[in-house]
């Protein structure tokens, strides 16, 4: 659990808005191994979604380095980068971002279908296997609008592992979720972890970065810890013992 | 990711979209219909003049004066300066070698009566050779004889129009018609040949022996005449043009080539064509422009549908898709559209090229040529107009394209 797996060397992302430089990232350096669980937190404005977007390859940064397995993600073309985010990151956002009027396999199906050398069996028998470790195989067949916020997000989840990529990204993914499909997703996300997937996890909320096993913290640009979390809780557990309320169901 | 792949996607985002896809597909639709039949109706409509002008005779040919030569540099009114003779005639029919039949053609503008009824016509004063040559045959009763044209009897033979017109229901033959209060008996009624290439109405026509409308209807002054001249075959038409013209400028001394005209139907044919060609590329101009704007229809709703879509092309490229994938998935949703609505144009044009057909008797033909062209102009037309919102579509920003709201 020692190798490397994302090393950012100073970044720094600096916005022109107009006549002001925004500067969104002051000089970020960070580690990440594989197989950790990792929670960055920050408030809106620290800086934690510009990261997310330059660890996803969503966007470049303005200046320094960043590593994927060793490859200069600042130096590489288009292409290559487009190659990237398909087989080695997956996506969970906190709008879901499923493709409307396709349904949950398809989706699913989406991030195989821009990679090459693939049947369609092939596709399908790996989309459904995704949708079946999120426990959602059963919605298949389901429009996004035709399922609840919370099995939007599993389908998303699907959606991020269905490459079997080197790590996951989850930009606030419990953001529109209520307490408990915020338990299932996490409960999802520990079990993910417990398989051996690298996580990285950008929230603002306490609760939710309880379930990580490191805790970054940022504030203007800058981290300003980094530390472990020894007890991290337990998802299942904490879902198993929520107070049932009136109108929940089972 | 492979082209069928990228086909797939297109094919699968059209269909989600299945009334919009059609609406913007009926521009396409109509444009390709109406080239297809635009050009069916002008080669129907060459077809006709080309089976009219075959129907004179292919083998005629049309000696006249040349009234606009420009030797003297003064126009001459008709009737002055050179003019053919009867002889002219014989010895065409005499000298010529190629030459089948020769007959003087004597034209004359005059009131007919039979009872009460009165019709206004023109009178061709003709040789019989004149009816071999233009391979014309009676309906009803006979043509005139030689011994008519020699003796200068006044008979005639009428058309149809002429027919129809002065005698109603009642049996034309042997009945006799004052034509300039000239008794003349009718022999017979020509079968029907229908409109000439100029429109006009080639069975509203009076046809006696050319000695008798000389002698009676033009007072033996008017000498002014054309001759219509058959060959032998339609390869030797050349070569009998030139013996003609040759052989006038004999007989009429001090006159040049110039001064005569002998044009063939194959002449008059082209001069036709050509102007049944000039119509048919006007129509299917106009049928284009529609085409044209069905494919800015194309444009537009690819505008919309990538600025609609945006959100989707920021998921897309978030999870691989390339710039690449992105520009072939928009231009293939075009050329898509453009394609099968330009199949469906085509099925289209086929039936409204029938019923058009039909309502108007042609025999309307659409031709592979326009059915080539039809497809290959909407595929044009597809990538053309896709290109630029699909670059549009694969230009956007991830991150801007994935937050659009």
């Amino acid at each position: 659990m020692s190798d490397l797996l994302i090393r950012t060397e100073n970044l720094v992302k600096t916005y022109q808005m107009g006549e002001i430089q925004v500067h969104a990232l002051r000089g970020v350096s960070l580690e990440i191994n594989k197989g950790e669980f990792v929670a960055i937190m920050g408030a809106s404005g620290s800086g934690k979604t510009t990261l997310m977007n330059l660890l996803g390859c969503l966007d470049l940064p303005t200046s320094g380095e960043y590593y994927i397995n060793n490859i200069g993600i600042h130096e590489i073309t288009p292409t290559e980068l487009t190659k990237i985010r398909n087989q080695m990151i997956g996506y969970v956002f906190q709008n879901f971002y499923l493709l409307p009027r396709t349904t949950a396999l398809e989706n699913v199906e989406l991030p195989l279908l821009y990679r090459n050398k693939m049947s369609h069996h092939q596709r399908i028998r790996k989309a459904i296997e995704a949708l079946t470790t999120v426990n959602i195989a059963n919605r298949a067949k389901h429009f996004p609008n035709q399922l609840s916020g919370g099995q939007q997000q599993r389908v998303a989840i699907a959606r991020a592992i269905v490459n079997d990529p080197m790590f996951l990204l989850a930009d606030e993914p419990t953001g529109n979720l209520d307490t408990r499909t915020s338990l299932e997703v996490m409960t999802i996300f520990q079990k993910l972890h417990k398989e051996g997937k690298t996580i990285l996890l950008v929230t603002h909320e306490n609760d939710i970065a309880r379930y990580a096993q490191r805790l970054i913290t940022f504030r203007d640009g800058r981290i300003i810890s980094d530390v472990p979390n020894k007890n991290p809780q337990n998802a299942e557990y904490d879902l198993a013992h929520l107070p049932k309320l009136p109108g929940d169901e089972e | 990711m492979s082209i069928i792949g990228i086909i797939r996607i297109a094919f699968k985002s059209l269909a989600r979209n299945k009334t919009r896809t059609f609406l913007t597909m009926l521009g396409i639709i109509i444009g390709v219909a109406a080239v297809i039949t635009m050009l069916a109706i002008g080669q129907g409509a060459k077809k006709i003049v080309e089976d009219q002008i075959s129907s004179m005779g292919t083998n005629v040919l049309m000696v006249t004066v040349n009234f606009t030569r420009s030797t003297t540099n003064v126009r001459q009114a008709a009737g002055s300066g050179t003019l053919l003779e009867l002889d002219d005639v014989f010895a065409i029919r005499s000298q010529v070698e190629g030459a089948l039949y020769a007959s003087p053609v004597y034209n004359s503008f005059a009131q007919l009566k039979f009872e009460s009824q009165n019709w206004r016509t023109g009178i061709m004063g003709v040789d019989t050779d004149y009816f071999y040559i233009r391979n014309m045959n009676t309906e009803k009763g006979e043509l005139f004889y030689d011994s008519d044209v020699e003796n200068g009897t006044k008979v005639c033979v009428i058309g149809k129009t002429v027919a129809d017109n002065l005698f109603g229901d009642i049996d034309p033959v042997g009945q006799i018609i004052r034509i300039r209060n000239i008794p003349f008996t009718v022999k017979g009624v020509m079968e029907s040949k229908g409109q000439n290439v100029m429109g006009g109405d080639q069975d509203d026509s009076v046809w006696a022996p050319y000695t008798t409308v000389y002698a009676r209807l033009l007072g033996r002054r008017w000498r002014n005449m054309m001759i219509v001249v058959s060959a032998v075959s339609k390869d030797r038409i050349p070569e009998v043009q030139q013996d003609i013209l040759e052989l006038l400028q004999n007989r009429h001394r001090g006159t040049t080539s110039e001064e005569f005209l002998v044009r063939s139907q194959t002449d008059i044919a082209e001069t036709a064509s050509k102007v049944s060609d000039t119509m048919t590329i006007l129509l299917a101009s106009i049928a284009g422009i529609s085409l044209l704007v069905g494919g800015i229809g194309i444009m537009n709703i690819m505008l919309v549908s990538v600025t609609e879509r945006i959100k989707e092309i920021g998921i897309r490229m978030a999870v691989g898709a390339g710039k690449r994938d992105v520009l072939l998935q928009f231009i293939i949703e075009a050329v898509a559209i453009s394609i099968l609505g330009g199949f469906i144009g085509i099925l289209l044009g086929f039936g409204a090229s029938a019923i058009v057909g039909n309502a108007m008797d042609w025999s309307i033909a659409v031709t592979p040529f326009s059915v080539l062209i039809s497809v290959g102009f909407s595929m044009a037309i597809g990538i053309f107009f896709g290109w630029y919102p699909a670059s549009k579509a694969a230009n956007l920003n991830l991150i801007d394209a994935l937050r659009y709201e």
